[in-house]
């Protein structure tokens, strides 16, 4: 194995279910569940899922939701900025526990 | 404006290339492979309700994504002989839709003619009309000719923003599209109820399959209305051939074969079923039959040897044209992915 990720092992996802096919299922069930039509539209559950495909940063997701958003009809300006919220999260999680730094340095400093 | 195949030489401006590309593919099973599966081989006709009439290959636009290689070079026209032996076969039917396309269409000196022939002989008649087309000084009273006759048209639209459009089209294609359907709408085209008909085409632009026909629908008609003030009837979602110059991007790209694998893994026999080639007769510019237009472009004929030419065509040969057997090929499974894709767009909801 020369790297972990290869793009065809998506492809095997459904091998999963080999080893457990009743939760397999039961997840497969729910996942389907989760991005159809419902008070949100395909298309956008497809940006969220994009957004946090980032945000985990698994290659897969990334692949697999690029593809999903330009197929339910989104454009390059709207995955962009998807992208963007996520890295704006990620960031701000970040930046946030500063003020957990802020409160350390607070109590320890004259 | 980029240049069409043949005029660059290409190999794949050679349809044997191309069909040895499809042929030769590892990502799907062959076509059909998947029909015997699901029991329906060999493919037959079920009537013919469109007579879908390609006039020629040239046009003033070099689409990125087109199937018929068709541009400002291309020559190949059907001539007022040919076209007068389609009338005279039409007549001899009640085929309630003619579908004129090419290339441009309505660049070819014979489209009026055919258009005043079909619409006195009562047939509903679609213009699939590439819109920039409209804005040509040669052009100048195209719009009110087609109003004047109810002519249908299904004007090619792949998206509701310039860079796309533009990216899949030509640059500036956007613009003049925009301001086409407007002159559309000015005109009486497209509005609800009442008018003649305007309805959309979206192509994917790119190396994936369209969206649910009636999500995408609702997208371009809310921004198309509120960015521009432009109604339209009906979008229709069509998925890319690879074939062609589609099938050149495809290759380039180093898309093509997981482009073939996408469409296979998202074969649909319902849709599989409803294909368009079962209720369509093509004919070519020079007068030759085929099962639809992507066949046409393939110079893949009629099934049968000996009805290869609309001359041929009597009212006995058209009584078995109507459940002939179909030619199929890997590039059918563009028209079986997902809800399906025909001239009318999807196939399935």
């Amino acid at each position: 194995m020369d790297t972990y990720y290869h793009p065809h092992d998506l492809q095997k996802f459904a091998d999963m279910g080999k080893g457990n096919k009743e939760l397999w299922d039961k997840f497969m069930g729910y996942y389907s569940a989760v991005f159809a039509e419902g008070a949100l539209t395909e298309r956008e559950k497809a940006l969220i899922a994009l957004g946090v495909a980032h945000a985990v940063q698994c290659p897969y997701c990334i692949d697999a939701y690029s593809q999903a958003c330009l197929e339910k009809g989104s454009n390059t300006e709207e995955m962009t900025e998807a992208v963007h919220v996520a890295c704006a999260i990620r960031g701000g999680a970040s930046l946030v526990h500063g003020v957990q730094m802020r409160n350390v340095a607070d109590k320890l400093s004259m | 404006m980029g240049l069409t195949l043949l005029s660059r030489r290409d190999p794949l401006a050679s349809t044997e290339r191309q069909l040895e590309v499809l042929t030769t593919t590892h990502a799907c099973p062959p076509f059909d492979k998947r029909l015997t599966d699901i029991g329906l081989a060999p493919l037959r006709a079920t009537g013919i309700t469109v007579f879908q009439i390609n006039v020629g290959k040239l046009c003033n636009q070099t689409c990125r994504h087109c199937h018929v290689d068709a541009g400002p070079d291309r020559e190949e026209r059907m001539t007022r002989e040919t076209a007068e032996l389609c009338i005279r076969v039409l007549a001899q039917t009640e085929i309630p839709t003619v579908d004129i396309t090419g290339g441009a269409p309505e660049l070819n000196p014979n489209f009026r003619w055919l258009v005043e022939q079909a619409t006195a002989r009562g047939r509903h008649v679609i213009d699939r009309c590439n819109l920039s087309v409209l804005l040509l000084p040669s052009q100048a009273d195209l719009a009110t000719f087609l109003a004047g006759h109810k002519v249908e048209v299904i004007a090619s639209l792949p998206y509701f923003r310039p860079s796309q459009t533009d990216a899949q089209r030509g640059e500036g294609v956007y613009e003049k599209s925009i301001e086409a359907l407007q002159l559309l709408n000015r005109i009486g085209y497209g509005q609800e109820g009442s008018g003649p008909k305007l309805n959309l085409v979206y192509n994917p632009v790119g190396a994936f399959l369209p969206p649910r026909q009636e999500a995408i629908e609702a997208q371009f008609r809310r921004e198309l209305l509120r960015h521009h003030g432009i109604r339209f009837n009906h979008l229709y979602t069509i998925t890319n051939m690879p074939i062609s110059r589609f099938l050149e991007f495809l290759l380039e790209r180093g898309n093509y074969e997981a482009y073939m694998e996408r469409l296979a893994n998202a074969f649909n026999p319902t849709a599989a079923a409803g294909v368009m080639c079962r209720y369509t007769l093509s004919i070519g510019w020079d007068g030759t039959l085929y099962d639809c237009d992507f066949n046409q472009m393939l110079d893949l004929p009629l099934a049968d040897k000996a009805i290869r030419h609309i001359r041929e065509v009597t009212p006995a040969a058209l009584a078995g044209l109507r459940n002939r057997m179909i030619v199929t090929g890997n590039h059918c499974y563009g028209c079986t992915a997902g809800a399906g894709s025909s001239c009318g767009g999807a196939v399935t909801t």
